[in-house]
């Protein structure tokens, strides 16, 4: 039997609603860590727990909490990055309108272990029904005393607001978040400094995905120890993964990490297999933004090895052979994909979010769309595909912030993987005639 | 102090310094390039990646080196670091790639463009040996704006530095600058195109390395490598009153501020002096204005690298016919 943390209420009606998601052991968590826990208590058990950030980077939630400066006489704020834009992730939104109380309830103890009386979460604009859901989340939380002042008569005092964004995905982005929070226009900030010295209002900020904050819930109930047993290696936990594209069964999975990458997308319980029958050719694992992998190595790493949905495993052979587990937005294409459409539709988005702040980026991106757009409707030429692989290859790493490499990864990937597709289509005009406008 | 190497040179700074500033400090050979950093303006540079550096060592401490290239203007000096700049290939590639990314929506119509001559992306793409693009799409254009009476704002030849927003932030009381909409569209607006209207405006005209913000006083007159430039100062209130006269034959044509030898204007000067001082009798000359030798402006017609205004030796005889004034005298004995 899978392990489920953070939707194992989900089937039980009601649970969006204040009592029943009590009832059903809501708001545990909070108690213990105010009555019998120090907030730097709670910050050790989430450091032992091994939890890493879901929002893509998978950076370890406990450093990050401990990195942050705690000046005297400085407020200290937790920002929730619900900005969830990536193409192919929607795992935030599924929590968020099933049981926003997991994320009200996350954002009280962790604000309470980072000693933060203002916390925020930022919510996408596009999510506006979510932004009332989660709203009503935290009427309910005041009036039951878990938000406001004195809560629990501990003396220690939360306010949590919701900002909704203005609909860009570079928001996501924790300083152009961070900037959209206080009212500017959503450019990244240039790091250093990092949001752990000066985040928002200039004072120290951990920017938090709204499943990792959640899963600090179960974390803090069940002990950070037994957190850490499920999973294999340095990652602990389970994952929700948002999967779409060419399977029987798309939608939201809550996996423990470790499973095998072929169980996940064949198994009953899980994706159901391919759609039709048909045959699979390749995976976005992460999102968009990671690399692409053509199905046999992304069942199995370069070396032989089955792959699994674990940090580590996926990026097994780094990016010649490799992914990234990323945000897990798993996008299943099967045989009748075009690569290079669908690389078209990954670079249009990329321009049309790029903040346009430096110069790689905000150029590079639509020279890429451009190019590829004259591929796809069959004007393409040899040099083409020489010049999309040197440009990647100028974009990435030379901007502010992770966007430029995020547009460069798909392009780098889907050449080097599918680099016949992209010759076939500057060749035949193949494309041109397959191609439904 | 801080000791770091760039390109095998090392010099201490003080704490703080960025390696920008410390490759500065070695002088204008050393230092990278830089088209959106202005070291009189806070919270500049970052943006347009053309100072980019390896950090090969990233300090005495932690000597590992930085996964990345990093923006020079934007990143400190630490103790023991080294930096490559000119001596690294993979970097010269890469700023390569930058430049080549700043001139794909950049029209070339350097032609018609009065910046031209003193553009810092036309010295940029010449450095970086960037003869053709490989850009064959439609560029982004968009119609010309007036900002106020004396500036003229040509978006078709922006390339999103935020200089000029920056001038408006910090030097101009009222703010109505900033940038509109996102990515390769963005634009740099006046908050629907009403005019700056404040005593420091005309700086956004000085900071703006290429030919988007003109000098509607100036606009067509002359190629700049035609006028002399010539120091000179004026008793003024709200500025230093120190700047540069363009001057072709005896007319003044444009008054900028003093650029030093990095194209920065070290004092900014006020509207008045910039655009309705225009005659020599406004002016105290102090003398020609010195010159780079790699500038187009000494390649035309000047002996040596120093530019000076026939009317300033006319001056100096009148004086030394008057009172046998000295004032002037090394002027004649150069001319001589």
């Amino acid at each position: 039997m899978v392990r489920k943390l953070l939707l194992a209420n989900d089937h039980i009606p009601g649970i969006q609603g204040y009592e029943v998601y009590r009832k059903n052991g809501g708001y545990k968590s909070v108690e213990k860590a105010m009555k019998t826990m120090t907030p730097e208590a709670v910050v050790e058990e989430v450091k032992k727990s091994g939890l890493r950030g879901r929002g893509g980077a998978g950076f370890p939630t406990g450093m990050k909490w401990s990195f942050l400066a705690k000046p005297e006489g400085v407020p200290r704020y937790l920002v929730c990055n619900a900005d969830e834009s990536e193409p192919g992730t929607f795992k935030d939104r599924y929590l968020m309108s099933r049981i926003p109380h997991i994320l009200i309830e996350g954002m009280i103890t962790s604000s309470f272990a980072l000693g933060a009386n203002t916390s925020y979460i930022y919510v996408r604009g596009e999510y506006y029904y979510i932004i009332r859901i989660l709203e009503k989340a935290i009427q309910e939380a005041y009036a039951a005393g878990w938000l406001g002042k004195n809560i629990l008569g501990t003396g220690y005092n939360l306010d949590l607001y919701v900002q909704p964004g203005g609909g860009a995905y570079i928001c996501g982005e924790e300083t152009a978040l961070l900037e959209s929070l206080e009212g500017k226009r959503g450019n990244p900030r240039i790091k250093p400094p990092f949001p752990a010295v000066k985040g928002v209002w200039g004072c120290p900020t951990v920017v938090n995905n709204v499943e990792t904050i959640a899963a600090v819930v179960p974390i803090v109930n069940d002990g950070g120890e037994e957190y850490a047993k499920i999973g294999i290696g340095r990652s602990t936990g389970t994952k929700l993964i948002s999967a779409s594209g060419h399977i029987n069964k798309p939608g939201v999975y809550e996996i423990e990490l470790g499973v095998p990458v072929e169980e996940f997308i064949y198994s009953e319980q899980y994706c159901g297999g391919i759609l039709n029958n048909r045959k699979l050719k390749a995976v976005v694992a992460g999102g968009s933004s990671v690399p692409i992998l053509p199905a046999d190595l992304i069942l199995k790493t370069a070396a032989g090895e089955n792959r699994l949905m674990t940090y580590e495993s996926l990026a097994e052979g780094g990016f010649a052979s490799g992914t990234m587990l990323g945000s897990g937005g798993f996008i299943v294409m099967d045989e009748s994909t075009s690569i290079v459409k669908n690389l078209w539709n990954f670079a249009r988005f990329y321009h049309h979010e790029s903040c346009g702040q430096c110069s790689p980026c905000r150029e590079g991106t639509g020279w890429m769309e451009k190019i590829l757009h004259k591929m796809v409707h069959g004007h393409g030429e040899t040099k083409d595909i020489e010049l999309l692989w040197d440009l990647q290859r100028k974009i990435e790493g030379n901007t502010i912030c992770p966007l430029g490499d995020a547009a460069a990864w798909p392009v780098a990937s889907a050449i080097r993987h599918f680099r016949q597709e992209f010759e076939e289509c500057v060749m035949e005009e193949k494309i041109k005639n397959s191609i439904q406008f | 102090m801080l000791k770091v190497t760039i390109d095998g040179q090392t010099i201490e700074v003080p704490e703080g310094t960025t390696i920008l500033q410390a490759a500065r400090m070695l002088g204008p050979d050393v230092a990278p390039p830089t088209m959106c950093y202005y070291s009189k303006l806070e919270t500049s540079g970052g943006y347009c990646r053309t100072c980019i550096v390896k950090v090969t060592k990233g300090s005495e401490k932690d000597p590992r080196p930085m996964p990345k290239p990093v923006a020079s203007c934007r990143t400190i000096v630490m103790d023991g670091m080294e930096v490559q700049n000119q001596t690294s290939p993979e970097l010269l590639e890469a700023r390569k790639g930058v430049v080549e990314f700043l001139l794909a929506n950049h029209p070339l119509d350097c032609p018609i463009c009065d910046q031209a001559g003193e553009c810092h992306l036309q010295d940029l793409s010449f450095e970086h040996g960037i003869e053709s693009t490989r850009y064959e799409f439609e560029r982004r254009t968009f119609k010309k704006i007036d900002l106020g009476p004396y500036i003229q704002l040509h978006m078709t030849r922006c390339i999103l530095c935020y200089r000029c927003v920056k001038v408006a932030d910090q030097l101009t009381p009222q703010r109505y600058h900033g940038v509109l909409n996102r990515g390769d569209v963005a634009e740099i607006s006046t908050y629907i195109e009403k005019a700056i209207d404040n005593d420091f405006s005309g700086n956004v005209i000085d900071v703006c390395p290429v030919g988007a913000l003109t000098d509607k006083t100036f606009r067509f007159k002359s190629r700049v490598w035609f006028t002399k430039p010539s120091d000179a100062h004026r008793n003024c209130d709200k500025c230093s009153g120190k700047v540069t006269l363009w001057y072709k034959g005896d007319d003044v044509l444009r008054v900028t501020g003093r650029k030093n030898e990095f194209g920065e204007v070290d004092e900014f000067i006020c509207n008045t002096c910039r655009f309705e001082k225009k005659r020599t009798s406004d002016w105290q000359i102090e003398g020609p204005s010195k010159v780079d030798r790699k500038s187009v402006i000494s390649a035309n017609h000047y002996s040596g690298n120093t530019v000076i205004p026939d009317f300033a030796f006319r001056v100096a005889e009148n004086n030394k016919k008057i009172d046998d004034s000295p004032k002037g005298s090394n002027l004649l004995a150069m001319k001589n």
